[in-house]
């Protein structure tokens, strides 16, 4: 189980490969749910040019751990990763990446679901927009619809 | 009594205030710090933490504590 705040560009594809060869056995599990957000050019009807992305060092970590806990709890699967960008951010770069690995499909989606819903709704991450001619911070009511 | 202070977000700029250091009388609650650096009462619709974890308005503070005041969060 591991959580990784990233002040670089990545590459979720590949973490998500290297992280499962580094982890788990081949035969192991088998099934993989992922879920990758990335960053958008427009939001309400804007268009958005950078992001800035705020976090809370340390406890956002520690909310992102609880949260897969939490999950363990509820469903059985062998490992998760959460992996999410802060800092500047700009259109087409991946923000999140989230991944359950598990022996049936069931947990692996479903404990993929709810890391990621927990993880916006909880853990202290802050988006501002630029814009061409301002800056804006997103609220919560609009992040959470998207 | 000291405790360590930090904004994030909209309110740190709102307030100016990154992170700061105040003494407080013993036995106050999150809603006293907040009243103590902003001279005003909490408003419903911030979000709180006592050591990193999430924390209520009556919340209890003590010596040496890290008390954060934070809009709803918005990652992913």
């Amino acid at each position: 189980m591991t959580v990784q705040l990233k002040p670089k560009p990545f590459d979720p594809f590949r973490l998500l490969l290297q992280y499962q060869e580094s982890r788990l056995a081949p035969g192991s599990y088998g099934a993989t749910a992922s879920f990758i957000g990335t960053m958008r050019d427009f939001n309400q009807g804007d268009s958005v040019k950078r992001l800035f992305l705020e976090h809370y060092p340390g406890m956002t970590e520690r909310e992102l751990e609880k949260i897969i806990a939490e999950a363990r709890q509820r469903w059985a699967f062998l490992e998760a990763l959460v992996a999410h960008r802060v800092g500047d951010i700009f259109p087409g770069e991946p923000i999140v990446l989230v991944v359950v690995w598990s022996v049936h499909r069931g947990p692996a989606f479903d404990a993929c679901r709810y890391i990621m819903e927990a993880l916006k709704s909880r853990a202290p991450f802050w988006k501002k927009e630029k814009l061409p001619h301002k800056e804006r911070w997103v609220s919560n009511d609009e992040n959470l619809q998207n | 009594m000291t405790i360590r202070v930090r904004l994030f977000a909209s309110l740190s700029e709102q307030w100016q205030i990154d992170q700061k250091t105040i003494q407080l009388k013993e036995g106050q609650t999150v809603a006293a710090v907040w009243r103590e650096i902003t001279g005003e009462s909490l408003p419903d619709s911030i979000l709180m933490a006592v050591n990193m974890e999430y924390a209520r308005p009556d919340t209890p503070v003590k010596a040496g504590d890290e008390v954060a005041f934070f809009p709803p969060v918005t990652g992913g």
